[in-house]
This record gives structure tokens, sequence and C-alpha cells, in this order.
């Protein structure tokens, strides 16, 4: 545990802690919508740790200049990295508009977006199901 | 100051300054994607995290509530099980290469080749989009599906059922009457 | 929002520069960091900050609803067009040296040209139909509850 492997390698721990934090909000908290932001803090510290592999000391960022004289002795950062990530950015916002147009419409239909009182609807609404079809059975039967 | 954000979004309990927070999380994750060289990231994320999840989660908070009401169940297993996650994740980072070596495998097998064949090949300054446009096109073709799949999504959730609804209504008093 | 002069005023200035900054970004996207999402994610911005502050019936008289929805379409079939056009010339599929075949560059120019338009323009129709989408149904906190 050199101090050179100490410091090449804190941020991924700070990123795998920033995910965590995200993934304590998915699991632990009730309200839909914080569930969400909650998981676009996870994504977002996924594409941190993914862009952080990328980069080369003394690099810069990968766009030749204009008249495209390419300087030799430059080093450029990984771009394919860059690519990826955003691919998965707009895959994001597609998700999180989503869940959230389902929000809504979770919210109009049982008046509530905690996750406790949806588990009890359920339960109410699976138990009424119940009686009615074992009403329907004892008929037959 | 990323720490502190992500924290604090685990700890409010007012929606509406949640939505705020995480659009500055967004923003700083922009200016942490800048530092690390990569400049069209940083420009979606600000653009994207900053501005329409923000309105989105706005507009969701408008037709439904404000504040959340704390969970009746216990916090010890979720906090068991993320830091299980996280020993594994790091268990798993140990073996990483250090940060910004330039001898790593991601930096030595295609990215060299991208660079050098898109001078010749294809001519275009922004290495990225040649890499988005060209290279990887087929990927954004998906991708462009799958945008499109997740407009269509929303519409068929949200937009057209008003107006049936209002024609049922409609329908009814006219029967009524 | 009848009451906040300041928020109209300043926004009627922007939205112009915001569209041109959008088309910018579009077509630059080849020498500088940008290209078809960003510059789509833009111009959305731009309708819908006006939809924010001057109300959705105008906007939408400005830009009305089923020109979103084609929209919506029409950016993946110029994506999946460009691609089909090099079927014809008997190159492969996305092989953009089809569209000029004595100067290839010229030809992953145009390609990439192209493709980034489509990119754009569905991402546009997408951003602007979630808004409407979301800002269309009546909302259920009054702006004294905010």
């Amino acid at each position: 545990m050199s101090w050179e492997f100490f410091v090449g390698h804190i941020n991924y721990w700070l990123f795998t802690f920033l995910m965590m934090t995200g993934l304590y909000i998915v699991v632990a908290k009730g309200n839909l919508v914080k569930k969400i932001v909650g998981l676009n803090i996870f994504q977002t510290s996924v594409f941190m740790l993914y862009i952080s592999t990328g980069k080369v000391t003394g690099g810069t960022a990968p766009i030749f200049p204009v008249d495209m004289q390419i300087d030799p002795e430059v080093v450029y950062s990984n771009p394919l990295p860059h690519v990826l990530i955003l691919t998965a950015i707009v895959v994001g916002i597609a998700t999180t508009s989503l869940g959230l147009a389902l929000i809504v419409r979770i919210r109009e239909d049982f008046n509530t977006i905690e996750e406790d009182d949806l588990v009890e609807i359920e339960k109410a609404l699976a138990r009424d199901e119940n009686e009615l079809y074992h009403q329907a059975i004892g008929d037959r039967v | 100051m990323l720490v502190v954000t992500a924290i604090s979004v685990v700890r409010l309990k007012s929606l509406f300054a949640i939505a705020m927070l995480s659009g500055v999380f967004s923003l700083l994750s922009a200016l942490l994607f800048v530092v690390l060289d990569a400049v069209d990231v940083a420009f979606t994320e600000a653009a994207v995290g900053a501005g329409i999840s923000t309105v989105l989660v706005l507009g969701t908070l408008a037709l439904t509530t404000r504040h959340e009401r704390p969970t009746k169940h216990s916090q010890v297993v979720p906090l068991f099980v993320v830091a299980v996650t996280a020993a594994v994740l790091i268990y798993g980072t140990l073996d990483m290469p250090n940060f910004g070596s330039a001898t790593a495998p991601a930096q030595t097998h295609v990215s060299p080749d991208y660079l050098e064949r898109s001078v010749h090949e294809i001519g275009v300054p922004n290495v990225v989009t040649a890499i988005l446009a060209s290279y990887r096109g087929y990927d954004t073709l998906g991708e462009t599906a799958v945008v499109f799949t997740a407009g269509i999504g929303v519409l068929l959730l949200i937009s057209g059922l008003r107006r049936r609804r209002e024609d049922e209504d409609e329908d009814e008093e006219g029967r009524e009457s | 929002m009848r009451h906040h002069l300041i928020l109209r005023v300043v926004t009627k200035m922007l939205v112009g520069t915001i569209i041109l900054f959008a088309f910018y970004v579009q077509f630059h996207g080849d020498y500088s960091p940008g290209g078809g999402f960003q510059a789509g994610v833009i111009m959305a911005v731009a309708f819908i900050i006006y939809g924010i502050v001057f109300g959705l019936d105008k906007v939408q008289q400005v830009f009305p609803p089923w020109i979103v929805h084609k929209m919506l379409a029409l950016g993946v079939l110029i994506y999946a067009a460009t691609g089909i056009i090099s079927l014809f010339v008997g190159f492969s599929y996305l092989d953009y040296g089809a569209l000029s075949p004595q100067h290839p560059e010229h030809g992953q120019h145009w390609g990439i040209l192209a493709v980034e338009f489509g990119v754009g323009v569905t991402v546009t129709g997408v951003m602007v139909a979630v808004y409407y989408a979301f800002a269309g149904r009546p909302p259920r906190l009054s702006d004294e509850e905010w």
C-alpha cells in the first residue's frame, strides 16, 4: 500500500462512495421521486468512474486543431470512453422520463407515491380479488 | 462538494430542494468531466442533467406531492447491502491501473489506432464525433431508436388519455340526458 | 406567470440566442465539442423556457404538437435513410464512402453531417413532446402552495 498506489486509486474509491449513496437512496427511501433522483446520482457516478479510466496524465481533450496539423508531441486522452458515455447519458434521460411518467400515472390512480402505501393498496386489491375468485369457485364446486 | 450534495439528497424531506440539488449535482459532475478532459461529455451532461432532468422532476412534482413521508421499515438492511456491495467493488478496483497511467489496457489497444486512422480516413477535427458517427455509427443508430421509443412511451402514458376521458364523459352525459 | 415582468422580458431576448446557439452547436460538431444530442437538447430548451414563462398555449401555437410528433420519427428516418442510400450505390450499410466515391473523405463529411442532423431532429422532438405531455395535465398544486 504505497503512497502512489493510494493516490492512484483514490478516485475509484471516491466514485464508488458516490455510487453507494445513490444505491442507498434507491433501496432505502420510500418516496418514488426520490428513488428516481437516487438512480440519476448512481448513473452519473458510474459515468465519472468510467471516464476517469480514460484520462492520460498530461493529456488534453481529444480534438485536433482546425487546420489538422497534428503535433506528434501532444498526448490525447482516450476518446473511446467519451463516446460510450455520451450514449449512456442519453439512455439515462430516456429511462428517467419514462419513470417519471409512470409516477404521474401511479399518483393519479392510487393518490399516493409512497412505497409503503402502495404495498398496502396492492395487498388490499389482491385480497379482494382472492375473495371474488373463491366465491366464483365455490359456486361451481 | 459532490459528496456533500449526494448526502444531503439522502437526508432532505422537501422534494423541491431535492430537485434543485440534483441539478447542482449534474453541474458539479460536468465540471469534473471538464477536468478529466471529456469536453463533449461535460457539454451533454450539463445540458441534459441540469436542464431537462430538473424540468422533468419539477413537472412531476407539480403533478404529485411536494414532501416526502418518512419510511416505516428499518434502515439497517439497506445499509448492510450497500456496505457489502461497496466492499466488493473496492476489492475489484484494487487490481485496476493507477489513475492517468499511459500504459493501461484501455489506452493501448483500439484508441491510438482510432486517433491515427481518423486523421486521413475521416479528416474531422473532433475525434469524438468521428467515432460516434462513423466508426461506431450502428450504436448511435440504436441510441436514436432508444430515444424515439422513450418519447413514444411517454406520449402513450401521459398525453392522449385526457382527450379520450373527456369524450367518454361527454358520451355519458349525452346518454343520461 | 403574469406578474413576473423581468422573466418575460429576458426570456424574449434569450430565446432567439438559444436557438442560434443550438444551430451553431449542431453544425460545428465536427470542429468543436458538440454534435446532434447537445444541439437537440439546447433547441428543445429554448421552446421549453418559452412555454414555462408564457404558457403552454402560446408555445403550442408556434410549435404545434402534430409537428413535434412527426419530427420524432423523421430524425430516425433520416439516419436510417443515409445508410440505405449507401446500400443503393453498392457499398455496405452506413458506409459513408458511398456518398462521394472519388473522395472518401468528403463522403465521410457529408455522412456525418446528415446523421447528426437526424439525431438532432429526433432529440429535439422527444424533449419537446415530453414537456408538452407533462405540462398538458392539469396541475395538482396551485401557485400559492409552492
